[in-house]
């Protein structure tokens, strides 16, 4: 029963829950028990069982009494995990860093929030890269994250989970949690949900609001829902978006009821294969599965639309100026003196100095320096000023393309996960794991990761479906369509 | 005319640009929903966004950008709709988000102009640069631990309007007045209280000097938060001075930063400039450009009072006083206000002579202020009315004042209660003027020997029979009509 309950999908236990097969109570604790015994991935910071019992009971409590809230049957009662990036009145947040260590926030972040009043579970707070900055979890301080797929050929072998979502992708691929919260700046919901066989979506930006979210780069940063299907995560999205008054880049627009995109219908879609993601040296079966994606859509009537995006091989660069330069200034505020780490020291700057040294990781320091550096007078036209201009020539390509097709189809990351000793030594080839996310973040567009198979050694491959700014409703109906073809059904080890 | 300091090589002219930090009016912060009240206890004004919380953010408050259009209309000056936040990147204590967001690039209000009123009645145009919103940082205070520093975080993310000048003034006097109109328009604007003691207005001075004829400009010197008009002179005058000194030496000036210390009425270095901060100021990406419509720069104009040139203006032309009485009577909106309460339908330049004479002696005489005056402007206007229709005559009006500001009485009352009439009945003042002469009959004598210097002597005795009652006018009339006889 326990094993059963965790299979399932949010859609499902929504509807079971409705009919009373089981409790909150009960689901919440199935997941609880798996959280125990798959404590060696080491996908959460902090565990809140109690917490997500008294919530489940109290779900309970109101589906007696009539009052189940959500969205048709929506997330009433559906145990999720939290990226603890988004600070949770009374629960440690902390950013995976250690300035943040210890931190608790007398306030609830708007959409944790949201998810609350819609009935979900919280089952605890899942680990990331530090600050969300990274590709791997492998910058997290707590520890990196382990993927619970296993490669065929090297079954010993730790991958990671991707990142910087990297704990909510493993905590929803092992089963440990329905669906997670995720936040995404330059793929971080994306590529973690390729590497660890599950659906992401980056909703566009401002569709979610910040509030409450601890800031890596503010004009890129987006949470979003991660779970196994589509339509989970278009119950999830519903359960966390809604303009935001507190944060002032929230779009005041009305939300719709995105698992009714869901129609499975989309003869006539133009979908658009973009060129310049297809560069030399592209991994083979990532290369196959984006084909394979293609005839799966052709099949379901859809047209593929060969499009150019040629601004896409400066999307990179571009994207490791911006977000930098904005964390380089939303950082400043870990200073130790209000909050988290203190180390004192003989003068106000020797403290700053001796708390930011201890508090911030390898890879968060090297990008508070390069984007002070960027910021300088004197390199800011060079390099802050030229990188916008680029930044609107790249969002201007998508708006070009979404002018003849409906959606694009790219792939997800260039390759599927690695080791979690592989890489970690060359920070420029970390970076490249985010080369397909990056262009959508840098255009504020959604973008939705899904798998489609397997590559050789039995890990999953994700592909990338992009939409029109706030246009989710078609990213999610395209989404499905490949689902249902793609008949994803492997799960990883011990699930 | 021309302010010149004289140095051992010559005349040397100054040349002073001003910026002003203005504490916006209003209930909540810039960016947040916090009370801005003075005064109140340590931290306790303080919401997570000022305290630079993870994950707050900040959101505009449409009240600071009401004032700051109001201002920047007040200041003539050109109103951009699109503006646009940035951050001014700098760590300290009590800045707790690492950066201020204020205005770079893309302030909301640009060039304007403001005039100056100077001491001989002239005026003269002050260019206004540029206004700006931005928020204030906390206030750390080093004095009360002797090892810690205190941080009250209360100020944190109030809302400022920078008001730079162009390097326009030219003399100490100039930035004087500069401040004083300036303080002057804001408060009949209503978007800043204008006190600088209370940091609710405070002042950089940016000067250097230059030779009298000389184009262009030299190194100048900002000097910081100077919190008096008469600070911001003597800062003004003593800089000046140490640049035509270090000059006249062989030396050169180098750009920096300096505080102006009151106790010894001079200013030392804080910071040069390559010393200075790098603010990497970069627009914030937690705020979209800031956009107003046209029809709410309207709305807010059509809201606009009458300002003090203006009124000035008018009073000139409405009540016929001269320049420096109107400007006197408008650098306050309450005391134009008054003024006008006790002129309108009366004797304009009488109501001036009266607000500007008696009046403000007793409003100076302490405990009182324009809220609470000493009298009000209905009783003041019912003592000219009594003064104009004879009951009493100026002189007595003066006692009557003074019981109108001890009691708070109408002014007829006080007549009556004191039996303050004045006495135009001929037969009482010629019965009066009789005794006298009677008493004094050698006197009587010289004045009618040509002696008229005794006239005068006369008037005040008759003057002192009749407790001063009798009409002055009558008076005089008839003792000369009758020591002529």
């Amino acid at each position: 029963m326990m094993s059963e309950l965790t299979r399932l999908t949010i859609a499902e236990a929504g509807r079971r829950l409705a009919k009373g097969d089981f409790t909150a109570r009960e689901l919440t604790e199935a997941h609880l028990k798996v959280m125990e015994a798959r404590r060696g991935l080491n996908a959460f910071i902090t565990e809140t069982p109690e917490l997500a019992l008294e919530s489940a009971s109290a779900s309970d409590a109101r589906r007696k009494a009539g009052q189940a809230g959500g969205l048709a049957g929506g997330l009433e009662g559906i145990p999720l995990g939290i990226k603890d990036l988004f600070c949770t009145k009374g629960v440690q947040t902390t950013a995976a860093s250690h300035i943040l260590e210890g931190f608790v926030p007398q306030y609830e972040s708007t959409v944790t929030a949201n998810l609350a009043r819609a009935g979900a579970v919280s089952l605890g707070k899942l680990n990331l890269d530090e600050f969300a900055m990274g590709s791997s979890n492998l910058t997290s301080y707590f520890g990196g994250v382990e993927n619970p797929w296993k490669k065929g050929s090297d079954p010993a072998a730790r991958l990671v989970p991707g990142g910087s979502s990297g704990g909510s992708a493993a905590a929803v691929a092992a089963r440990m949690a329905m669906g997670a919260t995720g936040t995404d700046t330059g793929g971080s919901i994306r590529q973690p949900a390729a590497f660890c066989g599950i659906v992401g979506i980056k909703p566009t930006y401002g569709r979610c609001s910040r509030w409450g979210v601890v800031a890596f780069a503010s004009s890129l940063d987006q949470p979003g829902p991660m779970a196994r299907t589509v339509e989970d995560c278009a119950l999830m999205l519903n359960g966390m978006a809604g303009h935001d008054p507190k944060d002032s880049t929230s779009a005041p627009m009305p939300v719709p009821d995105f698992a009714k995109a869901l129609t499975g219908d989309i003869r006539g879609l133009k979908v658009g294969i973009p060129a310049e993601y297809r560069p030399d040296g592209l991994n083979a079966e990532v290369a196959r599965a984006w084909d394979q994606g293609i005839e799966w859509l052709k099949a379901a009537g859809a047209t593929p639309v060969d499009i150019s995006l040629p601004h896409t091989k400066y999307a990179l660069p571009v994207y490791y100026i911006v977000a930098p330069a904005e964390a380089s200034s939303n950082l400043a505020r870990y200073d130790g003196v209000r909050f988290g780490l203190r180390v004192e020291g003989g003068s106000l700057d020797d403290m700053y100095r001796k708390t930011r040294a201890a508090g911030f990781g390898p890879e968060v320091r090297r990008r508070i320096m390069i984007g002070t550096y960027v910021l300088s007078a004197g390199y800011y036209d060079a390099y802050y000023s030229k990188a916008q201009k680029v930044r609107r020539l790249i969002a201007e390509d998508f708006t070009q393309a979404f002018r003849s097709v409906d959606v694009i189809l790219t792939p997800t990351a260039p390759s599927a996960a690695f080791g979690m000793t592989d890489r970690s030594d060359d920070p420029v080839t970390m970076w490249l794991n985010d080369v397909f996310t990056i262009p959508t973040s840098l255009a504020g567009l959604p973008g939705l990761s899904l798998p489609v198979g397997l590559n050789g050694d039995g890990l999953p491959l994700g592909l990338q479906l992009i939409g029109r700014p706030f246009d989710e409703e078609t990213v999610f109906k395209v989404a499905g369509v490949m689902e249902q073809a793609a008949a994803f059904t492997a799960v990883p080890e011990g699930v | 005319m021309a302010y010149l300091i004289q140095g051992e090589t010559g005349d040397w002219e100054l040349v002073i640009g001003l910026e002003v930090h203005a504490q916006v009016i209003s209930k909540a912060k810039l960016f947040s929903g916090a009370a801005t009240d003075f005064g109140a206890d340590p931290n306790s004004q303080v919401s997570f966004v000022d305290a630079g919380f993870p994950g707050m953010l900040p959101v505009i408050n449409e009240v600071c950008v009401e004032q700051a259009v109001r201002t920047g209309l007040g200041l003539k000056s050109q109103i951009n709709l699109t503006s646009v936040f940035a951050r001014k990147n700098y760590f300290y204590a009590d800045l707790p988000q690492g950066y201020q967001i204020s205005q770079y690039d893309q302030p909301i209000v640009g060039e304007g102009e403001l005039l100056i009123d100077l001491a001989d009645g002239t005026t003269r145009a002050i260019g206004i640069e540029r206004l700006h919103l931005e928020q204030d940082a906390g206030k750390s205070m080093h004095d009360q631990h002797p090892t810690k520093s205190f941080i009250d975080l209360n100020r944190s993310g109030v809302a400022l309007m920078e008001i730079v000048s162009k390097p326009d003034m030219r003399s100490p006097e100039e930035a004087g007045a500069y401040l004083t109109k300036l303080r002057t328009i804001l408060r009949y604007l209503g978007t800043c209280d204008g006190n600088m003691q209370e940091g609710s207005m405070r002042c950089d001075a940016n000067v250097s000097v230059r030779k009298k004829g000389e184009q262009g400009l030299r190194t100048r010197c900002e000097i910081k938060n100077v919190n008096s008009i008469r600070f911001v002179q003597q800062a003004i005058e003593y800089e000046a001075r140490r640049h035509i000194d270090v000059y006249e030496a062989g030396g050169d000036i180098r750009q920096e930063t300096r505080l102006f210390d009151s106790a010894k009425g001079e200013t030392r270095s804080m910071r040069s400039k390559e010393h200075a901060h790098d603010y990497r100021y970069f627009p914030d990406p937690d705020l979209l450009p800031l956009v107003i419509g046209a029809d709410f720069v309207e709305a807010v104009k059509a809201t606009l009072p009458e300002l003090p040139d203006d009124k000035k203006a008018r009073f000139m032309a409405e009540y016929g006083l001269n320049a420096y009485d109107s400007g006197v009577l408008v650098a306050e909106r309450a005391s134009a206000d008054f003024f006008e309460g006790v002129a309108t339908g009366r004797d304009a330049k009488m109501a001036a002579n009266w607000i500007m004479g008696d009046f403000f002696a007793a409003m100076n005489s302490g405990g009182y202020s324009w809220e609470k005056p000493p009298v009000s402007a209905a009783h003041l206007g019912a003592m000219i009315d009594l003064i104009k229709d004879g009951t009493i005559s100026t002189r007595l009006a003066k006692d009557v004042f003074v019981f109108m500001v001890e009691t708070g009485k109408d002014p007829a009352a006080i007549v009556e209660e004191k039996g303050l009439k004045q006495v135009t009945d001929t037969g009482a003042i010629e019965t009066a003027i009789d005794a006298v002469m009677a008493a004094n009959p050698d006197k009587v004598a010289e004045i009618r020997a040509g002696k008229d210097k005794l006239i005068g002597w006369f008037v005040g005795q008759v003057m002192k029979a009749t407790q001063g009652k009798a009409n002055p006018a009558m008076l005089n009339e008839l003792i000369l009509r009758k020591l002529k006889e």
